[in-house]
């Protein structure tokens, strides 16, 4: 593996890390009362230890040094030399935060990594215990790393000069009981120059009195060598501890103590390697993950699954050609052609599961996003999340980042109150925001609920009447009000606040979620909170489409646009002054789009009395019904991008193949309301 | 015959390091992932030196060194600790549970060179 191959091995390492060492904070936070057990503390160390480790080898010394900080105070904590209490738990998310931060700047390479503007470290510092320290001596109290260039002599020239030395060394028990081995030792020693070894055994006892696991021998040695003395000490480095040594310069001309032949060394303690016969290939380490876990490329599992997909269709195509032909259904053919097909879409149900991803790392993004924003808020929040290890498709994970960011921004900013007014009402002053991930048949459910002071209607109404996005005189129900919100160009904050009001309004978060085959809704209680609740297909490979044939055209329209199909009666039909058409459902008008029209397979339809009506939801229209001549059949089928090959083509989203081999379209609801409706002002009643 | 080790991290990072270092020094290298995975590849690997780190998942380097201290026929095994600190209090706990030397990091070939030629010998 190249050096750089590691580097980038370690930054998607320091990923997992993260997630260990936020989790671990959020383990600590909940059991707050009970009191932490050690090994949540240990292995949230333990990820800033191998994040510090890890960083050295890099050299990334803005990261050493803050992992350094954060893991003495950490140390501290483990230690029980400090004990948490929630400012504490604080300033260790902001740490971690931070930490995230500083890998993020040393993966990019970008400067801003050196800033701190919060002081953490020394604040990280002031927790452990440290004295608290000015800003000049900051630097020298940071981590630096040590380096023991053992190998490069450095001295200076006096030095450069022989020397000779007299050793005296008797090593303890302990010594041979940690491993060392004389032998190597004076291997190592006489690498410096001329050696001469003498043993002492005067201490060995008579053999019947022999301690076979006591050290019983002393060594004196007389070394001359060019190298300095600390080259010597260096030797002994490991074993200082472990004899009694004493390392004298000899006059240089003087003759040796002993001129008696040299000893071999001592017969040791048991052999440091059995020369076994080695096998066994270098292992790879990450194969020994403990997670078992390998990492792939994106692009290849989408090649699978859009492999797999082709063959869940050509399976299709083989039963219908099969039955074309006029195969009796309970023939042999047939039987297997059954088992085909069911493991067919047990492979594709393997593959797409290989995208998918627990929604932990989002959910811990969006732990901090409310720390930071309650903080600009200045409110206390606490978020509680649930579900966390629900699967979800990686780019629906990916594509859920904006719209949940802005949605919990929002509840911190517009949805908890104050904390004075909090308890006033008898709430308690920490509001809390629950975010929770299900998966409920067949899709994921993800809720945002916080207990503030719910949607203020007639606030809501107030604003959308003075912009003009109601009729001032219209009746909305309470549901109807609350799905202003998802309008465009509405927002409620009278001050665009830090927080939230950044131009993005829920009518984007609406618009993304759908553009994820999603549905959104709010649920509001006043006084008592706000749920929205999204719910989510749980792939975006396959999709849920109902089959249509308009114009002679066979097309597929997602069912999760799909509110109601109706047929009306001539009688509901209302033709406007500018040709337009609209339904009465259940006392509203809603405008009508024709499929066929909008695509060109046929003029408009004078009448769409008796026409099949898919009655759909936009954020822009808010209900609208798209005109089809006949409804197939409801199915799965495998969605096929069209716009690396054809660009992109507007009302269209994307294609699929049906069993019969021929190309469909899938209708993209929401712009197919847009063509048809000219994105025009058509003005709703209620 | 090349000098066997075993190298033992939590850290995928450190091991490839370990292993990239070693591998360039001519040794041959075996991995494992925690105290406990060192212990069952001992016996495979029959390393002349192991090098540990200290904190770990299951089982970390001090337990290791005390489980390997216990079995006689590695009663003598070379094992080199690695430490981020020069911490005496650290090193003291080493030696206590049977470490043969130790390794501050960052480490380089050098120093793995250096430290393993003092302790072990193919």
């Amino acid at each position: 593996m190249e050096q750089s191959d590691i580097r980038s091995a370690f930054f998607v390492e320091c990923e997992d890390l993260m997630e260990a060492l936020n989790e671990g904070l959020d383990r600590i936070e909940e059991t707050l009362d009970e009191g932490h057990d050690d090994e949540t503390v240990n292995a949230v160390f333990r990820a800033v230890h191998s994040i510090k480790g890890g960083a050295g080898a890099f050299k990334l010394d803005a990261l050493v040094r803050f992992a350094h900080q954060f893991e003495t105070t950490l140390d501290s904590l483990r230690a029980g030399r400090v004990s948490v209490d929630p400012p504490l738990l604080a300033l260790l998310h902001k740490a971690a935060d931070r930490l995230s931060d500083l890998l993020q700047a040393a993966r990019t390479g970008s400067e801003a990594a050196d800033i701190d503007p919060d002081d953490l470290a020394a604040q990280l510092a002031q927790a452990a215990g440290e004295e608290e320290v000015g800003e000049a001596d900051a630097e020298d109290l940071g981590f630096v790393p040590m380096r023991l260039d053992l190998d490069l002599p450095v001295a200076a020239p006096d030095e450069v000069q022989s020397g000779r030395y007299s050793i005296d060394f008797s090593p303890t028990r302990a010594l041979y009981a940690c491993g060392n081995d004389t032998s190597i030792l004076f291997r190592v020693l006489g690498d410096l120059g001329r050696m001469e070894v003498r043993l002492d055994r005067s201490r060995l006892p008579d053999f019947d009195s022999l301690d076979w696991q006591e050290s019983w021998l002393d060594w004196h040695l007389t070394l001359e060598t060019d190298e300095p003395e600390h080259q010597i000490d260096e030797v002994f480095e490991f074993v200082e501890d472990l004899c009694r040594l004493e390392i004298r310069p000899m006059p240089l001309e003087a003759p040796g103590p002993d001129p008696e032949p040299e000893p071999d060394p001592e017969p040791d303690p048991p052999a440091s390697g059995p020369a076994a016969p080695r096998k066994a290939p270098v292992e790879d380490g990450r194969n020994a993950s403990p997670r078992a876990t390998v990492r792939v490329e994106l692009d290849r599992v989408d090649r699978l699954i859009n492999i797999v997909g082709e063959l869940v269709i050509n399976q299709a195509m083989l039963s219908q050609c099969v039955q074309d032909e006029g195969v009796p259904p309970r023939s042999p053919v047939r039987n297997r052609l059954d088992d085909f097909r069911n493991l067919a879409r047990e492979i594709q149900e393997s593959v797409m599961a290989i995208r998918a991803q627990a929604i932990k790392p989002l959910f811990q993004r969006m732990s901090r996003i409310a720390r930071e924003a309650s903080e600009i808020a200045q409110k206390q929040i606490r978020l509680v999340t649930e579900g966390e290890s629900t699967e979800v498709d990686k780019t629906v994970i990916e594509r859920l980042a904006d719209p949940l960011t802005h949605m919990i921004r929002n509840a911190v900013d517009h949805g908890i109150e104050p904390a004075d007014r909090r308890l006033h009402l008898g709430k308690p002053p920490v509001g809390l925001i629950t975010l929770t991930a299900a998966h409920r048949s067949g899709r994921v459910l993800i809720e945002i609920k916080d207990d503030g002071g719910g949607i203020n209607r007639p606030r809501v109404l107030e604003i959308a009447r003075g912009k003009g996005l109601v009729a001032p005189e219209a009746q909305l129900t309470e549901e109807e009000i609350d799905g202003l919100l998802f309008m465009p160009g509405f927002s409620t904050a009278s001050v665009v606040s830090d927080l939230s009001g950044r131009g993005v309004g829920m009518d984007v978060v609406k618009s993304a979620i759908e553009s994820l085959g999603g549905r959104i809704t709010i649920a509001s209680d006043p006084g008592v909170g706000t749920t929205f609740t999204i719910s989510l297909p749980l792939t975006l490979a396959v999709l849920d489409g109902m089959v249509v044939d308009v114009g002679g055209q066979t097309m597929v329209v997602p069912v999760s646009a799909i509110v109601e199909t109706l047929r009306p009666r001539p009688t509901d039909i209302h033709v406007l002054g500018s040709g337009d058409q609209v339904v009465a459902i259940r006392g509203s008008l809603v405008p009508i789009v024709d499929c066929g029209s909008i695509f060109g397979f046929r003029a408009p339809v004078r009448s769409y009395g008796e026409s099949v009506l898919l009655l759909v939801e936009t954020a822009r229209q808010k209900l609208c019904a798209l005109v089809v001549d006949t409804i197939h059949d409801q199915r799965q089928v495998v969605i096929k991008g069209l716009e690396n090959g054809y660009g992109r083509i507007p009302g269209v989203a994307a294609a699929t193949i049906l069993g019969d081999g021929r190309i469909a379209l899938i209708i993209a609801p929401e712009e197919a309301v847009d063509i048809g409706t000219s994105g025009g002002t058509f003005s709703m009643e209620f | 015959m090349p000098l066997t080790v075993l190298a033992i991290d939590d850290s995928r990072t450190i091991r490839e390091l370990l292993r990239e270092a070693l591998v360039q020094a001519g040794f041959e290298v075996h991995l494992a992932i925690d105290g406990l995975d060192g212990l069952e590849k001992l016996e495979a690997a029959k390393p002349h030196a192991v090098i540990t780190d200290i904190n770990m998942p299951r089982m970390d380097g001090f337990g290791f060194i005390r489980a390997v201290r216990e079995q006689p026929q590695h009663s003598a095994l070379p094992i080199i600790v690695l430490t981020t600190e020069s911490a005496a209090e650290l090193k003291a706990r080493a030696r206590e549970a049977g470490a043969t030397a130790w390794i501050v990091k960052p480490f380089d070939e050098a120093k793995l060179v250096s430290a393993l030629r003092r302790v072990a010998v193919a």
